[in-house]
């Protein structure tokens, strides 16, 4: 049982980067107009952010770590440790995180390295720089997540396309002996491995003569063994019986009554999915559970902190407490819960 | 359970834009003027949040009807 504390672990601030390019949902061509309708109000998602070509997630979590670095008056000589998050690297060799030590001018005193997870990733990743950090060894880390996924779609693809937008963000989490713990309860079930996923293009199956073949897999989706397959009911089905359990879990764990939570961060993959689960969770108070999928779709793994930074930037420089909970690709699935010192949120950053 | 009357008017209840009037018992659910797959997890929520049964791919698979649905349901509840 992946249930976890951390202590002495401080986040002081977040950023988060999209790009200036919007696609709307009313543009998209292959819905009806009653099939739209309907998306924008169960889904959720009214416009999403595009990044062009030359916009990677790297250059996206780059121009937030900038910013908050300096935003924060951090000094780059105290960061000691960098993770890249990202189902979308650079390159499949060397490690982004590495390109971004030194992109960002740390020093060669930083351990980096990469983490590939999606919806799950933020919670994941806070995990690990948790466990780096709480030593007092390492003062300062850099936690850089996020994702390109319109890389992976395709256009004929109604069951993939209209969801996903582009963010990168950056969130910096600092030594702090007077924080107060957080607690963690982190899943995996690889036998839902085939709900999400992309065939070809890694080891399993390198590149073959058929990968950029575009093929029909039934009316109105068409895509390559290269894009993105995506099975709603599969991964609808693991969210409704999988992300509450976690979650009172992780409740009883840290003896923190639901009640006191002033926020509960769902990873924004579908309004439907988010609404089914505070209905379970019998969260009566919608105020509680903002939402920014309207406006930048399935960011993966940026979905929470660029949630964080858009809806709720001011209200974070208090104390309250927060539960974070993201689910999707893997599957993987993860919730933390802590009281916050104050979270600085960086403006939002567009670029391109 | 409620009887099938019941439950299919709620769940007709739940498809926002389409007549209730026009949705009974023997209705296939696929026939539904402007049937998509997100009417499927429509129906996956309300049978989650109201009867606390999951609906699997098959089972929708193996379902025409909202009879269907129901029979499943009652099936499968705890």
């Amino acid at each position: 049982m992946a249930l976890l504390n951390s202590y002495n672990i401080s986040i002081k601030g977040i950023a988060a980067c999209v790009p200036k390019d919007k696609e709307l949902t009313k543009n998209y061509t292959l819905f009806s107009e009653d099939e739209r309708a309907l998306f924008i109000k169960s889904v959720g998602i009214t416009e999403r952010r595009v990044a062009p070509f030359e916009i990677t997630t790297s250059d996206m979590c780059f121009c937030a770590a900038e910013k908050l670095i300096s935003d924060l008056n951090w000094d780059k000589k105290e960061i000691g440790c960098v993770i890249f998050v990202s189902q979308s690297p650079d390159y499949l060799l060397p490690a982004t995180s590495i390109i971004l030590q030194h992109r960002l001018g740390l020093s060669k005193d930083t351990m980096a390295f990469d983490v590939s997870l999606g919806c799950s990733g933020y919670v994941y990743g806070l995990q690990l720089m948790a466990g780096i950090i709480s030593g007092g060894q390492i003062k300062k880390g850099l936690l850089l997540v996020g994702d390109k996924s319109t890389l992976s779609t395709y256009y004929e693809d109604k069951s993939t396309y209209p969801l996903f937008g582009d963010a990168g963000t950056a969130t910096a989490i600092e030594f702090d002996e007077q924080a107060s713990s957080i607690y963690f309860n982190l899943q995996s079930d690889g036998g839902g491995e085939d709900a999400i996923k992309i065939l070809d293009g890694a080891a399993r199956n390198t590149v073959r003569d058929d990968t950029f073949d575009i093929k029909e897999i039934e009316p109105g989706i068409k895509r390559s063994r290269r894009h993105l397959i995506l099975n709603g009911i599969d991964i609808f089905n693991f969210a409704l019986k999988e992300v509450t359990p976690n979650i009172n879990e992780l409740f009883q764990f840290a003896g923190i009554e639901k009640d006191s939570v002033d926020y509960f961060l769902f990873h924004q993959a579908n309004r439907l999915i988010n609404e089914s689960v505070r209905k379970k969770l019998k969260v009566l108070d919608i105020a509680k559970v903002p939402y920014s999928i309207n406006l930048f779709g399935n960011t993966s793994s940026a979905s929470i902190p660029l949630t964080m930074v858009t809806q709720l930037k001011s209200n974070l420089q208090k104390n309250n407490t927060l539960l974070l909970s993201g689910f999707g690709v893997g599957f993987s699935w993860a919730s933390c819960l802590f009281k916050t010192g104050n979270i600085y949120c960086s403006d939002l950053i567009e670029i391109g | 359970m409620v009887s099938i009357e019941e439950f299919t008017s709620l769940l007709a209840a739940e498809f926002e834009d389409i007549d209730p009037q026009t949705i009974t018992p023997a209705t296939n659910y696929r026939e539904i003027k402007n049937w998509s797959s997100m009417y499927a997890l429509i129906i996956i929520a309300f049978v989650d949040a109201n009867y606390d049964v999951q609906l699997n791919a098959d089972n929708l698979k193996n379902s025409q009807t909202i009879k269907d649905i129901y029979d499943i349901v009652l099936s499968k509840q705890p």
